[in-house]
């Protein structure tokens, strides 16, 4: 007779457990459709989506959503203010965790989040197939979680590779 | 045919939209293009720099075909709402992005049914020309990432102690170790 195994816990957050919060921010386009299908791994707590874009509000996944500033790193008076607002958001929110798959503003999330004892997960972008993104590359330090989506730049060190959003 | 051309986000991409508006004969088919910050002015397409998510949204489902720089996030929606795409890399040597990370993307999604990759102008144009011979992408393209992916996430973020940890300016201003 086959005994089946206990089924894993469902995906977010586990039956009778309280939520945490969870700050998931990604600038917009690809990495902000990256970060939404990674929706369900943070269902059923307390999360704040953040991009770039107002106009993704009414799609965003179920939570709070905040808008900030856009900005590259072309964009030097851009990217202050960008710093500022997620400090702020990093600040009053207080999150327990911080997701992002990147680039600027997460890379700010995580480095300010770092200072206040916030956790944090960093998922490089798909797009990076050949080597990891310079936010990427430079937030190994300070991320918890430091994720690839191509097996072959997983070190083990890390980043590490535990699949991809795809 | 209604066809949605878009450069993405952030950045101008004239070799892709000049091919297309070189490509268009009114009247034949209805293209749209977003173009993105750039002098170039399509005198056969319409046109705006940038849309709303909103219109975006709109004319990419209302679409028969989209026309797209090697972006993730075209490729993806493209995916996800069964759109045939026809994806053109960005070239870091022509200054058109950083890096030449567009290209693998196109690799990527070379053997994907419903994604057409052109190299350069000349594949672009091919490939339009025979605009009617692209198919959709496969149903059943989930919405979610891979299952391990989302396991390692959640697991991670349910293992959080509720109190968070103290930080290091904390714990020097009260004197533990």
């Amino acid at each position: 007779m086959v005994t089946a195994g206990k089924p894993p816990h469902p995906l977010g957050r586990r039956e009778g457990e309280p939520p945490r919060r969870v700050l998931a921010i990604a600038s917009s386009g690809g990495h902000w459709t990256q970060l939404c299908r990674l929706r369900e791994a943070v269902h059923g707590h307390d999360v704040t989506w953040v991009t770039t874009n107002p106009g993704y509000r009414d799609k965003a996944p179920p939570g709070r959503f905040e808008a900030i500033r856009d900005a590259s790193l072309w964009d030097k008076p851009g990217l202050v203010v960008m710093l500022g607002q997620v400090t702020r958001l990093v600040l009053t929110l207080r999150p327990h965790v911080i997701l992002s798959t990147g680039a600027a503003p997460g890379y700010f999330a995580i480095r300010a989040g770092h200072t206040i004892g916030a956790r944090s997960i960093w998922v490089d972008s798909v797009a990076n197939a050949e080597e990891l993104s310079l936010s990427g590359h430079k937030i190994g330090r300070y991320a918890d979680l430091w994720l690839t989506q191509w097996e072959h730049l997983a070190r083990p060190e890390g980043p590490h590779y535990v699949g991809s959003v795809l | 045919m209604k066809i949605f051309v878009t450069v993405g986000t952030q950045l101008p991409f004239d070799r892709m939209i000049g091919a297309v508006d070189a490509w268009a004969e009114p009247g034949v088919h209805d293209v749209f293009a977003q173009i993105g910050p750039t002098e170039l002015r399509p005198r056969h397409i319409r046109f705006r720099d940038f849309v709303d998510p909103a219109t975006f949204d709109r004319e990419y489902g209302d679409a028969d075909l989209v026309v797209a720089h090697a972006g993730m996030g075209s490729i993806l929606t493209a995916l996800q709402m069964r759109k045939p795409i026809v994806i053109m890399p960005r070239a870091a040597a022509l200054g058109e992005h950083r890096n030449d990370h567009q290209r693998s993307t196109a690799d990527r999604f070379r053997a994907t049914a419903g994604v057409y990759v052109a190299d350069d102008e000349t594949a672009l144009t091919r490939l339009l020309a025979d605009v009617s011979q692209l198919t959709s992408p496969d149903a059943g393209f989930s919405p979610d990432a891979q299952p391990t992916l989302l396991r390692a996430i959640s697991d991670f973020v349910n293992d959080q102690p509720r109190a968070r940890r103290r930080t290091r300016l904390w714990r020097s201003v009260r004197g533990v170790r």
